[in-house]
């Protein structure tokens, strides 16, 4: 689905990047407080999901190829997240509803999971 | 591609701010020489986690990057205070990290074993009181892709 869809079905609020919600297409999300699971685990074109503010998160958005981040729980982000977000033209936005809420109408508008491979012990 | 491509950065030890401006560099030079994006994903998840590594850990340490046609090389090297179990280390979920580090979302017990899951080959030794040295390869030929 185009982003503009996913972001109309949480109501979230555009940080920046409103030009690209008609051009970027997303399938999957992915939800997380842990940076190193976004890297483990996120696919490369997901909507990121997290409560997370730092500039890091974009940063690691980055590494994966994933086009847009959106912060829960009403979460600002960091003015140097903003900053780096706009540098490398990332789009941002913030929902006030709670991590939970935020997947659950995603999933229910019909965005996959990106699925937890099987590891060996 | 040219036969032989090296880069190398200095980290910083606990700057948060400019952590993962090296990967995003590496990953900018892999882009450029051409890398196909999935390898290059790979690259970034390695250089990215070693980075972090150098950041939180080590006290900062140099991160270089080696691109030949066969392959590219990951070195990570820091006169931190070493890994006393390397197994352990290498397990996921086990981390040593700070409440402020796992704050910030780092910390989670994943990087070693990100790294090793996006490599062909990784050889970490290391020397508690004496530093780390960790290189990672991915091949060009037959490689496979993201891991998932």
């Amino acid at each position: 689905m185009k982003l503009k869809e996913a972001i109309s079905c949480i109501g979230a609020e555009t940080l920046f990047g409103e030009d690209q919600l008609d051009r970027v297409e997303i399938e999957n999300a992915y939800a997380s407080d842990l940076m190193s699971d976004v890297l483990a685990f996120a696919w490369p074109g997901t909507l990121l999901l997290t409560g997370l503010t730092n500039v890091q998160i974009v940063r690691t958005a980055q590494m994966m190829d994933i086009p847009a981040v959106v912060f829960v729980r009403g979460k600002r982000p960091q003015e140097e997240a903003i900053m780096l977000a706009k540098s490398v033209g990332m789009p941002l936005f913030v929902s006030s509803m709670s991590m939970y809420e935020t997947c659950g109408l995603l999933y229910k508008a019909g965005l996959s999971p990106c699925i937890i491979p099987q590891r060996e012990e | 591609m040219d036969s032989h491509y090296e880069v190398e950065f200095t980290v910083r030890g606990d700057d948060f701010l400019a952590a993962g401006e090296a990967s995003n560099q590496i990953k900018e030079t892999l882009i450029m020489l051409g890398v196909p994006s999935p390898i290059s994903r790979r690259a970034s998840v390695i250089t990215y986690e070693a980075e972090m590594n150098l950041v939180i850990h080590s006290g900062g340490g140099q991160i270089r990057a080696t691109i030949t046609p066969e392959k590219l090389t990951i070195q990570a090297c820091d006169e931190g205070p070493g890994i006393p179990d390397l197994q352990q280390a290498m397990r996921e979920g086990f981390s040593t990290a700070s409440d402020r580090v796992r704050e910030m979302g780092f910390g989670a017990g994943m990087g070693l074993p990100n790294i090793k899951r996006n490599s062909d080959t990784l050889d970490i030794l290391s020397e508690v009181g004496k530093g780390t040295i960790l290189t990672a390869t991915i091949l060009f030929h037959g490689a496979a892709g993201d891991r998932r």
